[in-house]
């Protein structure tokens, strides 16, 4: 499978450099130099996953990553210098699904893209039921009472990866792990900025949440069926 | 003042209450303590007036009794005491209530005494004229009456005599309606008869006072004053006014005595004397109406300064005073609000530089960020492809990636260490367990530890330890010291240890390496300091971990610190309060290691340090703090005093 991979990034430098890396990888790059561009763009050349820098001139990576979202699931890697809780979460919630933090390492990098990519390869029929809500795997959709719920892909990687297990407490770190496609560098802060949106949508009381429970000091878990 | 009156009170009746005063005493500096000494002192409030009058009858058969008096009254007393307490607390609040108070006290007692002082000068006026009136009249009246008696025939009744001269004066006093008269007859013999005259014959004897009575002797006019009785039982103020006429054949006395009626004057003195009261109050009142207008002049202004400031305090940095006129509150007011607006301008300063410096250093990290990702993405390319290169080149590539770590380390720590100081790290709390933190970080060092030879031994405890934390940073200053640990342990055994207690959590990391020399403890957290600088760093640190990992501690509210000794390893020691930025009291694990702790002592527990003072393994003076061999160890949270035996270095925060 060769990935689409939109790059949205003003340094010419690094979009070339991640040109040729991602080329490397076998992945097929597009390149898209200002935010204002970057939905067309998208609308365009319909990426497997867009990789937007945060700090664009113009219209920053923040509200082009809304923008994104508002039409489109596909999975967005932000790529941001500033480390800072408010900003990171500041990312996620405007709808991306990861971030990587400059300086990275090429393979991180594209470790975290073949992980937004490799869920399209999953295509073993399976349906599960977490809560009141019945989960079709392969034709990614969750309903409540016959009616579709609108979740982004990777938050409904999320609800099956903890309805899979329902018995087992999964810890933040193995949630990257199983989800994102992290293996060391763990930061918990995307777990929990997903976590809380995927409640906004599922849960009938999102302040108290009954299908996707905090475990004190561990982590989630799937809440009764 | 209150408390020092019942305090003594209480003094003398009872010698724990002298403590208990002495306390109070020494707890009044502050209002607040003030206050809250006013509380514990709540019960004996009523108990000091019982406590002193019992110490005027403390006579032991007494003290049940007294006892139980002092429940009851304590029962009774209750509701009152808490009235008198809330009106003390607005007593002391109020210094309108305070200045109207005083005002209408020292009005009353003025107005009072004025009052007093007319009252008498009119009275003294007024009974004068009348008393002078009637002893003259009355003096007529008896030389009147002695030329009648002397006038008299010789032969006649004494007795008869009197009746008739009695008749005569009442005539002339019924006459005038001004007086009625009263005669007693002193025979020779000795006894008395007496014989009331008057036009109404209606007064008593009785009217007239035995002192008076006693008192009257011929020739002389005496007075005073008394209260005429009647027989229909009224009576009515007067003045008596007696003489004593001699008999000259019989030798008898006639003592008469006139009865002026004062009813009249006292009319007059009571209309005086009420109205006097009525002016007073009124005066009063309206002292007190002025006090409370013109103090409140005086307080509202102030009581707005005060209300102000509180905002000010709490952050509201654009409240400012009104300015009314020129006088003193106005010129307080202005200078409040001169003080106000230099305070919000320097604050604004500060925040504007933090805020400043917080910029420029997220600028500089993003502007310095996004090259360096191409020239590491540049440099992997190259190390990837370095089969293909010469040996130069494909080393040079090499040295490039390792370099790049090193720099990339290097730019984070600095930009972490300047968002310390620019003051922009925030925490991201949530609950974590330590051991599996702990696990994790020490799982992912393993292979570090492996190539340099250190086996790591973590020794966790059963029950999870669950601290309020942000997880990334204590997993970097857990990282950091076993990394640490690692870098120094000379290839022998590190021992991670993970303990908490009710209160805290403690993350310790034991290396038995070439440990600290005197004085290094003190210095392991500065900034890129080396124990040795020809020692070349090979774990590829950035001599800032410790630096950082104490900030980050520090922004927790925790401690972190470090123990050593040359030759006997190290030993640092995070402990976290596990209810996010509280001060932890203790720590569960000793700072110095139970290792070191011989001669029979029994192992430290989980209760603290104080055990650290065991015998140092190798003999040295334990009071030596900065002897060749003394152990070193460093505080960074204030927790000293159970280091001092073995020679700790504190380093308060």
């Amino acid at each position: 499978m060769k990935g689409r991979i939109l790059v949205v990034d003003d340094d010419h430098a690094l979009a070339e450099m991640l040109g040729i890396v991602l080329r490397n990888e076998g992945l097929e790059p597009f390149f898209c130099e200002s935010g204002e561009a970057a939905l067309a763009k998208v609308r365009e050349t319909k990426p497997d996953v867009v990789l937007l820098d945060v700090m664009l001139p113009g219209k920053d990576g923040i509200e082009v990553c809304r923008e994104i979202r508002a039409e489109s699931d596909v999975p967005i890697v932000m790529l941001t210098a500033k480390t800072d809780t408010v900003d990171v979460v500041l990312g996620l919630e405007s709808g991306a699904d990861d971030y990587v933090v400059k300086p990275f390492k090429p393979k991180e990098l594209v470790a975290r893209i073949r992980a937004r990519l490799r869920r399209a390869d999953q295509a073993t029929p399976e349906t599960l039921t977490i809560g009141d809500l019945v989960i079709d795997v392969p034709g990614h959709s969750v309903k409540r009472d016959g009616v579709p719920l609108a979740l982004t892909p990777l938050e409904f990687d999320l609800l099956v990866c903890l309805a899979r297990k329902p018995w087992q407490v999964f810890g933040r770190e193995e949630l990257l792990e199983q989800v994102w496609g992290y293996r060391h560098s763990a930061d918990t802060r995307l777990v929990n900025v997903h976590v809380q949106r995927l409640r906004s949508k599922i849960e009938k009381d999102p302040e108290h949440p009954q299908i996707v429970v905090t475990v004190r000091g561990v982590g989630y878990k799937a809440g009764p069926p | 003042m209150w408390s020092r009156i019942r305090g003594l009170g209480r003094t003398a009746a009872n010698p724990l209450h002298v403590a208990q005063w002495r306390f109070m005493r020494i707890q009044r500096p502050s209002p607040t303590s003030w206050r809250r000494s006013e509380q514990q002192g709540r019960q004996p409030a009523w108990q000091l007036a019982v406590g002193t009058l019992s110490t005027l009858s403390a006579w032991p058969r007494r003290l049940v009794r007294r006892r139980v008096l002092r429940r009851l009254l304590r029962r009774a007393l209750a509701p009152g005491i808490r009235l008198v307490r809330r009106l003390i607390t607005l007593w002391r609040r109020s210094l309108h209530l305070r200045v109207v108070t005083g005002t209408l006290v020292l009005s009353a007692v003025v107005t009072v005494f004025v009052g007093l002082v007319l009252l008498r000068q009119v009275s003294m006026g007024v009974l004068e004229a009348k008393v002078q009136a009637s002893v003259a009249e009355a003096s007529a009246g008896f030389r009147t009456a002695q030329q009648t008696i002397e006038a008299a025939e010789p032969a006649g009744d004494p007795s008869e005599l009197t009746t008739q001269l009695a008749e005569d004066i009442a005539l002339r006093g019924a006459m005038g309606g001004l007086y009625e008269v009263v005669i007693d007859v002193v025979p020779a013999a000795g006894g008395s008869t007496s014989v009331a005259r008057s036009t109404r014959t209606t007064v008593l004897t009785t009217s007239v006072p035995d002192d008076l009575r006693e008192g009257v002797r011929p020739g002389k006019v005496a007075y005073r004053y008394t209260l005429i009785r009647h027989e229909s039982g009224k009576t009515s103020p007067g003045l008596a006014v007696g003489s004593a006429l001699r008999e000259p054949r019989s030798n008898a006395m006639l003592n008469v005595y006139y009865l002026f009626d004062l009813t009249q004057q006292q009319q007059i003195l009571n209309l005086l004397s009420r109205s006097l009261l009525a002016v007073g109050v009124l005066i009063v009142v309206l002292l007190g109406c002025v006090a409370w207008f013109v103090t409140r002049q005086v307080v509202t202004p102030v009581r707005m300064a005060r209300r102000v400031a509180e905002r000010l305090a709490a952050g509201l940095l654009d409240q400012r005073m009104t300015v009314q006129g020129q006088d003193d509150l106005a010129r307080l007011a202005t200078s409040f609000n001169q003080m106000a607006t230099n305070l919000q301008r320097q604050i604004r300063q500060l925040e504007e530089l933090s805020r400043v410096q917080r910029r420029f250093v997220s600028d500089v990290s993003h502007e310095l960020r996004t090259p360096l990702t191409t020239v590491r993405m540049a440099a992997d390319v190259l190390h990837e492809a370095r089969d293909g290169f010469s040996p130069e080149v494909a080393r040079a590539a090499e040295l490039l990636q390792n370099e790049l770590d090193r720099f990339e380390a290097l730019l984070g720590d600095l930009l972490e260490i300047s968002r310390f100081d620019a003051k922009a790290a925030a925490l991201d709390l949530e609950d974590v367990d330590l051991r599996e933190l702990t696990r994790r970080v020490v799982d992912s060092a393993r292979p570090l530890a492996a190539r340099k030879g250190s086996p790591i031994e973590l020794v966790l405890e059963e029950t999870p330890a669950i601290a309020e934390v942000d997880s990334r940073r204590i997993e970097r200053v857990v990282r950091n010291l076993v990394v640490n640990a690692i870098e120094y342990g000379e290839g022998r055994e590190i021992i991670v240890r993970v303990a908490s207690d009710q209160d805290t959590a403690a993350v310790s990391v034991r290396d038995h390496g070439i440990g600290l020399k005197p004085g290094e403890a003190a210095l392991v957290f500065n900034r890129f300091w080396r124990a040795d600088p020809a020692r070349t760093r090979t774990t590829g640190g950035t001599g800032l971990g410790l630096a950082i990992a104490l900030e980050d501690v520090h922004l927790h509210g925790g401690w972190l610190q470090a123990w050593g000794e040359p030759g006997k390893g190290a030993h640092f020691r995070m402990t976290l309060s596990r209810k996010a930025l509280q001060l932890p009291q203790q720590s569960p694990i000793p700072l110095v290691p139970d290792d070191l702790v011989t001669g029979g002592l029994p192992p430290q527990d989980s209760a603290g340090d104080t055990s650290a003072a065991g015998p140092a393994p190798d003999g040295s003076a334990h009071e030596t703090s900065a002897g060749p061999v003394a152990p070193q160890a460093l505080t960074s949270g204030g927790e000293s005093a159970d280091l001092t035996s073995r020679g700790a270095v504190g380093g308060a925060r």
